[in-house]
């Protein structure tokens, strides 16, 4: 009975971009029965943007997040550059390409090196006080400062595009405020070879310790999942523009082609009564079986190649993991690395164009439609903003998917599975706590971006003796 | 006696200075490089008084006054700063703040905002009052203009232009005390203002972001006002 169930928190999670808790429900028998990941915050973004003049919207959806403001700032530029039904030019279509890689690099940097290195340089067993990047410098002051190092880099790249690191306001609907200067070009070359040299040498590392993880490789979210992610023409690696790709756990593709712009044919969001974050799912299985992941795991499982020559390489090699799929969630951190790998070489491509210093970089026009859908591949995932305005141009509707929303499903069912695996009710040890929340770190979950609602949410509250016994449960749906 | 210009001596923050006696308190401070903050006035606007920025200790008098409407005199000591002065600007700045809804970060002025640098200025990091949030409108219905009622602080400055600069008068103030608000004809939308002759120059005296163009994003609107002392230097050439 429920009851009489014992009930564990894990409340904060730690080492993840906001906040939450995780519940783990056991039976008599401290065996894990049911386990949930709640998302406890809330923002109120979709509404609070309603009446702003949609030429606002970049810059206020960018205040999402400090951590992935880009793709926001990319995903609401996109939508209101099909407000204004305008083409951007070429030069601005790639420096906001630019622009969303130096974050891929950056966001994925603060994932891998501050956020889940201190769980595979000093163990998942290792004593929580010493488990965080100070640890890791402590062990390992190279691993510390590359990480440190990768996240300047991306974080620069930034700056010198957008004049600042966090929330810069160049991406404008039509375009970018500003042209690339031949200076910032120039500093941003110099910087390259410094950050190829990191990404390939924290792959190198991070390979030669995967042996020591399998019982995690295993059970951190080893179950089969549809994986979507935005693919080029030909089928290629991409964070900026493309067709949706939706393969199954066996690496076949089960739809192609999809428009974006449409993703509310083929995307479903549910809401769950103990948490603040919606649960996505794949319109044509239904719920809950059209559960699917997104993010760099997904991503490398959809994408046919990179079209770099250093990530096509480590791409192949990843691949081989599995004949299928990748289905361990665990294997988001070497996706990671790769498409840090990919993201800084591809900067290299772009910056090699001549055509990238052109000073045309914003097309003008007035409101041309009256509702536009923007979709992205950020760090974490497909971003999709989606805005109706007015004759006026002021917003009236807006509907954002956030990549986290995507994971849902994935990473309460990668909760519950670590949990059946690693926590014994009978005698805890902190590293079983710990594996519970390091399968979510894997996801990389950017919490404050994904709880963006506003309304009467359906909560859950209970009331747990010291014992853990459910005392009082109050539902309001 | 013959109508002669007749030059009035005071002391502002300790200085010797001469001013005409028409001149305020405000102009003899300008011309001597010494800051007043104000927000309503503007060269070659009428004053109004109406933000209470300019206040200035004056000796003899326990009243705080208003630099930009008061006139000099002969033997006035002025003084421009002090820890009371400082409070009651920072007050009333903080007022300011919390009676509409002034989010700098996502505003088309961010950057180049009078209040916001005044702010700066005053070393506001805190305000000590509750917020309003009162739900203003946004009027986008002018094909090449925007007033966001939100960020605005009814320092009429765009009456005043529209009035004695550009004699159109499209604009007024509408209602009274915390209800008053900046209208366009009889509270019309703006697009179907029949006066307004969309020259824009209520866009760039505003002080804020209340009045931008269409089209600029967060921090883009960058206002010029050169024209303004040019505009009635030649209006009164022309009289």
């Amino acid at each position: 009975m429920k009851q009489q169930s014992t009930i564990l928190v894990i409340d904060p999670v730690t080492r993840i971009e906001g906040h939450s808790k995780i519940t783990l429900h056991l039976n008599d028998e401290g065996r894990v029965e049911d386990a949930h990941f709640h998302v406890t915050q809330f923002r109120g973004f979709e509404k609070l943007c309603e009446g702003r003049p949609f030429f606002e919207m970049p810059s206020l959806m960018a205040r999402i997040c400090g951590i992935c403001p880009v793709s926001h700032l990319i995903a609401s530029a996109k939508a209101c550059d099909s407000l204004l039904a305008v083409r951007i030019p070429p030069t601005a279509d790639k420096l906001r390409r630019i622009f969303g890689l130096a974050q891929v690099v950056q966001s994925h940097a603060l994932s891998f090196f501050h956020l889940s290195s201190p769980d595979l340089l000093l163990g998942m067993d290792a004593d929580s006080a010493n488990s965080n990047i100070f640890g890791v410098a402590q062990k390992s002051p190279e691993l510390a400062l590359d990480g440190i190092r990768l996240r300047q880099f991306g974080q620069q790249i930034i700056e010198r595009l957008g004049g600042k690191r966090i929330h810069p306001a160049w991406v404008v609907p039509g375009g970018v405020s500003e042209p690339l200067s031949v200076e910032n070009r120039d500093a941003i070359i110099r910087a390259l070879p410094g950050a190829l040299a990191i990404a390939e040498r924290t792959l190198e590392w991070f390979k030669s310790i995967m042996e020591r993880f399998r019982e995690e490789i295993a059970t951190f979210g080893n179950f089969p999942t549809l994986f979507m992610g935005i693919v080029k023409e030909d089928n290629g690696l991409t964070f900026y523009d493309g067709k949706l790709r939706v393969v199954d756990s066996s690496g076949q593709v089960v739809a192609d082609d999809l428009d974006p712009t449409h993703y509310f044919d083929y995307i479903g969001e549910k809401v769950e009564p103990w948490s603040y974050l919606k649960s996505a799912y794949y319109k044509p299985e239904g719920f809950p079986e059209g559960i699917y992941r997104v993010g760099p795991l997904a991503r490398l499982n959809v994408a046919d190649r990179c079209g770099t020559p250093g990530a096509d390489q480590e791409l192949a090699e990843f691949h081989e993991l599995q004949r299928t799929a990748v289905l361990s969630s665990f294997h988001y951190h070497h996706a990671r690395l790769i498409e840090i790998l990919y993201s800084i070489e591809r900067i290299e491509q772009l910056l090699s164009d001549p055509e990238i210093l052109s000073k045309h970089v914003r097309a003008v026009a007035r409101t041309n439609a009256l509702e536009g859908v923007g979709a992205c591949e950020a760090p974490r995932g497909t971003l999709f903003h989606h805005y109706k305005i007015d004759e006026q141009g002021l917003i009236r509707w807006a509907n954002l998917v956030i990549a986290t929303g995507h994971n849902n499903l994935a990473m309460n069912r990668s909760v519950l599975q670590v949990a059946k695996h690693f926590v014994h009710g009978k005698r805890l040890a902190p590293g079983m706590l710990n594996r519970v929340e390091a399968v979510i770190r894997c996801y990389d979950p950017c919490l404050s971006c994904s709880t963006h609602a506003l309304g009467q949410m359906p909560l859950e509250i209970q009331l747990i003796s010291p014992e853990g016994k459910i005392l009082d449960e109050l539902i309001r749906d | 006696m013959s109508p002669v210009a007749s030059v009035k001596t005071l002391k502002i923050d300790g200085r010797d200075l001469s001013g005409r006696q028409e001149e305020t308190i405000l102009d003899v401070a300008r011309q001597n490089g010494i800051f007043i903050p104000r927000l309503c006035e503007m060269e070659g606007l009428s004053d109004v008084g109406a933000c209470r920025m300019c206040l200035v200790e004056i000796k003899g008098q326990n009243k705080l006054l208003p630099a930009c409407v008061t006139t000099v005199e002969e033997g006035m000591e002025v003084t421009t700063n002090s820890p009371r002065l400082e409070h009651y600007r920072r007050m009333i700045l903080e007022l300011l703040f919390t009676e509409r809804n002034h989010v700098c970060s996502v505003c088309v002025s961010n950057g180049h905002c009078e209040m916001q640098m005044l702010g700066q200025r005053l070393g506001i990091t805190h305000v000590h009052f509750p917020y309003r949030y009162p739900q203003e409108d946004v009027d986008a219905s002018h094909d090449r203009f925007v007033i966001d009622h939100n960020r605005c602080i009814l320092c009429t400055r765009c009456v005043r232009v529209c009035d004695e600069i550009e004699g159109a008068h499209t604009w007024d103030v509408m209602g009274r005390g915390i209800n008053a608000k900046v209208i366009t004809d009889l509270n019309e939308p703006w697009g179907s203002s029949e006066t307004c002759t969309s020259c824009g120059k209520c866009v760039h005296v505003c002080p804020t972001g209340v009045l931008f163009e269409k089209g600029r994003s967060v921090a883009e609107m960058l206002k010029r006002r050169q024209f303004l002392p040019y505009l009635t230097l030649m209006r009164k050439e022309n009289e």
